[in-house]
């Protein structure tokens, strides 16, 4: 092969090498049922530390993604801390994750629905990437072994939970 | 003496001290003025930055999420942010998918060299190529054998008998 022809290779290799990492780059992740769940260290939202899904292991967690702008958060925000509250004492906790929002506005959002289940705060939407997520709220319900037991892309509301959530939790804990 | 008398020569005597008070007396009322001075406006921000959700600049996005972002930068405005520190305060709060241009420093500086080396490198190509094109395209010296041009042997014969053949 001549020096020619194989620096036309390396830069047809280079174009292609390109166009392929721009698009496995801008791909969401998929998750499904029985994956683990995806994680890592986050602030604490309004507080000091770190703390991740994994700080729950051993109980039922639901994660619930959401945004003080969002407006079905506002709606589902009561409902979420009614039910942690009612099953704290039976192996479940939730956990707010805030996404795609400042900090000042998620605070104010906190203490304006009177919100008690703990609440992480993402930077940007590294998490709603890592969760596949299309907007928001979304709602994972994650095992106590840290895998998804149920993936819900929107806002619960008490039915939903009843219906949906607690047979699982009951079932299994 | 007169009172005015008495705080005049009162100020003589302690010149430092007067000019110290005087200028303490002035800077208080404008020091809480130069603090909230605007050191840029929204527009110039709401211009160089993302609605990371909707992805346009800010300027053209009026989602929720956007006009949650428009209210921080105007009260970071009022506060006499500059420019920069804005930025830093969104990228804070939002990410770094935030800034509508890369930043010139670390991994990001690569989208502005980038296109300077591919300029560069085109524009080294094309002069090479251009002078490869002009040698290729040079007379031959004096010294140099002509190059046969049209029909030689047979086809110049049959060449002249043809035009010979239509010859007026």
């Amino acid at each position: 092969m001549s020096v020619r022809a194989f620096l036309a290779f390396l830069a047809v290799c280079a174009v292609i090498g390109l166009l392929a990492f721009g698009l496995l780059s801008k791909g969401e992740a998929k998750i499904a049922v029985g994956d683990p769940v995806p994680d890592r260290e986050l602030p604490v939202l309004g507080g000091s530390g770190q703390g991740s899904i994994a700080d729950y292991r051993g109980r039922w967690v639901l994660v619930n993604l959401w945004a003080s702008w969002c407006i079905p958060c506002r709606q589902e925000a009561p409902v979420l801390d009614r039910f942690a509250r009612r099953y704290r004492k039976r192996n479940v906790s939730v956990l707010g994750i805030n996404v795609q929002d400042n900090s000042d506005d998620a605070l104010a959002f906190v203490r304006e629905y009177d919100v008690r289940y703990p609440q992480l705060r993402s930077i940007g939407d590294e998490r709603s990437a890592a969760f596949g997520s299309t907007g928001v709220p979304e709602n994972f319900l994650v095992d106590p072994r840290g895998r998804l037991a149920l993936i819900w892309r929107g806002p619960v509301n008490r039915s939903f939970l009843e219906q949906r959530v607690a047979p699982i939790v009951e079932g299994h804990s | 003496m007169s009172r005015r008398g008495d705080f005049l020569s009162l100020c003589v005597r302690n010149t430092p001290r007067t000019l110290f008070v005087l200028l303490l007396a002035l800077a208080i009322p404008l020091a809480p003025a130069m603090a909230a001075a605007p050191q840029t406006s929204v527009n110039a921000v709401e211009a160089e930055v993302m609605c990371p959700i909707c992805g346009t600049l800010l300027e053209l996005a009026e989602s929720p999420q956007a006009q949650r972002e428009r209210v921080l930068v105007k009260r970071l405005v009022a506060e006499g942010k500059t420019e920069a520190e804005v930025k830093d305060a969104l990228v804070a709060q939002y990410g770094p998918a935030v800034l509508a241009l890369p930043r010139g420093s670390g991994f990001d500086l690569s989208a502005y060299l980038a296109p300077a080396i591919a300029f560069v490198v085109a524009a080294a190509a094309l002069a090479l190529g251009v002078l490869r094109w002009r040698r290729a395209a040079k007379p031959p010296g004096p010294g140099a054998t002509p190059a046969a041009s049209g029909p030689q042997g047979e086809d110049a014969e049959r060449l002249d008998a043809d035009l010979a053949r239509y010859d007026l």
